[in-house]
């Protein structure tokens, strides 16, 4: 359901935010503004403001999320790993946009580099959200070959036709950028699976190893957990693997279309 | 607070097994609705709206009668099928979207056939 606006203990207190200044000496300063959130006490969110030496950072804005966690504040909360975008765990909302904090450089971003958790989910500290029901929707598209033919003493073949028809779909890292970008999943994400999800399914539908294809089709046949993606595109826009759910979820529903016949 | 798996709550209630025939018959109304409202529109601008003898002998015409007969069941079809995903997307509770699902179809449907009705009436009226 449409909630357009925050609940009252979510709402951002303007008043409470922290500001952290740059050591003295500092000449090449960037502010990053962080949301921050501690279930611990009873506080609304706010946004704390941090003055960052860039001389002594690295270029990216994950870069700086460390050095600030390192050198100025030590409980900011947020969630990484590989540093090289392959591992999804930094996807935040950057500037406005769902992007993995690794690969965005902080060169993109004009003024103040505002960072916010990614949006619509439930927030457990700081940057860090909950993803819970997305892997368990994730979970639910049984995202893994299936095959009724007893297994073969050696590869399962498939021909490089078929092996390309994976590509642009096996890349996704399940970061969540694109789901949480999109309107739809934020008003009905309890139901509709999201770009993500779809996605990930399709990566099955179309391998030619899997024989559950039509099975599949039937988990997917809903009016919500598919039909609710009305093609607003937010998904590929913001996918920082530039990848596009948008056209594996048109090409789901080309595929029942071609099994109604 | 639900102690329901979260696998459990993802499934949910499970596929419908519905909606492909829905989504596609609003790609069709739509398709058929470009070459129609077109028409309407510009049959519309073409003949003076005020004189009541020229529009009842132009609907009268068997062709143009067909057409807005297509063209009123095309376009209510597609507006009671697009006002479900709307009212679907932005109405919480299962009890007011249901109710607000029924009312607008209701409406839509009986706008759609009075809107039939009339111009059969014009058409086969003495």
């Amino acid at each position: 359901m449409a909630q357009l606006t925050l609940p009252e203990n979510s709402k951002i207190d303007r008043t409470a935010g922290k500001q952290h200044k740059a050591p003295a000496g500092a000449k090449n300063i960037r502010i990053f503004k962080i949301y921050r959130y501690d279930p611990d006490t009873q506080a609304n969110p706010r946004v704390d403001s941090y003055e960052v030496d860039m001389d002594s950072c690295g270029p990216m804005v994950l870069d700086a999320l460390i050095k600030i966690k390192n050198e100025i504040d030590s409980s900011l909360t947020f969630r990484r790993s590989c540093r090289e975008g392959i591992c999804g765990s930094c996807a935040m909302n950057i500037d406005g946009t769902n992007t993995l904090a690794c690969t965005k450089s902080c060169d993109e971003v004009k003024g103040d580099v505002k960072i916010y958790p990614l949006p619509h989910m439930p927030v457990v500290k700081d940057l860090v959200p909950d993803l819970t029901h997305f892997y368990a929707q994730y979970a639910s598209v049984e995202p893994w070959l299936k095959t009724d033919t007893p297994a073969p003493t050696r590869e399962r073949l498939q021909s490089e036709e078929d092996r390309a028809k994976l590509d642009g779909l096996y890349e996704c890292i399940l970061c969540a950028c694109c789901t949480t970008s999109c309107p739809s999943y934020w008003w009905n994400g309890d139901r509709y699976l999201g770009p993500a999800v779809l996605m990930a399914s399709y990566r099955w539908l179309v391998d030619s190893r899997d024989e559950a294809t039509g099975e599949r089709l039937d988990q997917l046949e809903d009016p919500f957990k598919l039909y609710r993606c009305h093609t607003i595109m937010n998904c590929a826009k913001t996918c920082p693997k530039g990848l596009n759910p948008a056209k594996a979820i048109a090409e789901t529903k080309k595929m029942l279309i071609e099994r109604k016949g | 607070m639900s102690l329901r798996s979260p696998l459990g709550q993802a499934r949910g209630l499970g596929s419908a097994k519905d909606g492909v025939g829905h989504w596609w018959l609003q790609r069709l109304t739509a398709l058929a609705l470009i070459p129609l409202s077109l028409w309407f529109v510009y049959s519309l601008v073409r003949f003076p709206l005020t004189d009541y003898e020229t529009m009842v002998a132009w609907i009268k015409a068997p062709l143009v009668a067909v057409a807005l007969v297509l063209f009123f069941a095309a376009a209510f079809l597609h507006a009671a099928l697009g006002v479900q995903v709307v009212i679907e997307d932005y109405v919480g509770g299962e009890g007011k979207k249901l109710l607000s699902i029924v009312i607008a179809k209701f409406v839509l449907y009986a706008l759609g056939v009075a809107s039939i009705f009339a111009v059969l009436k014009i058409a086969f009226g003495a």
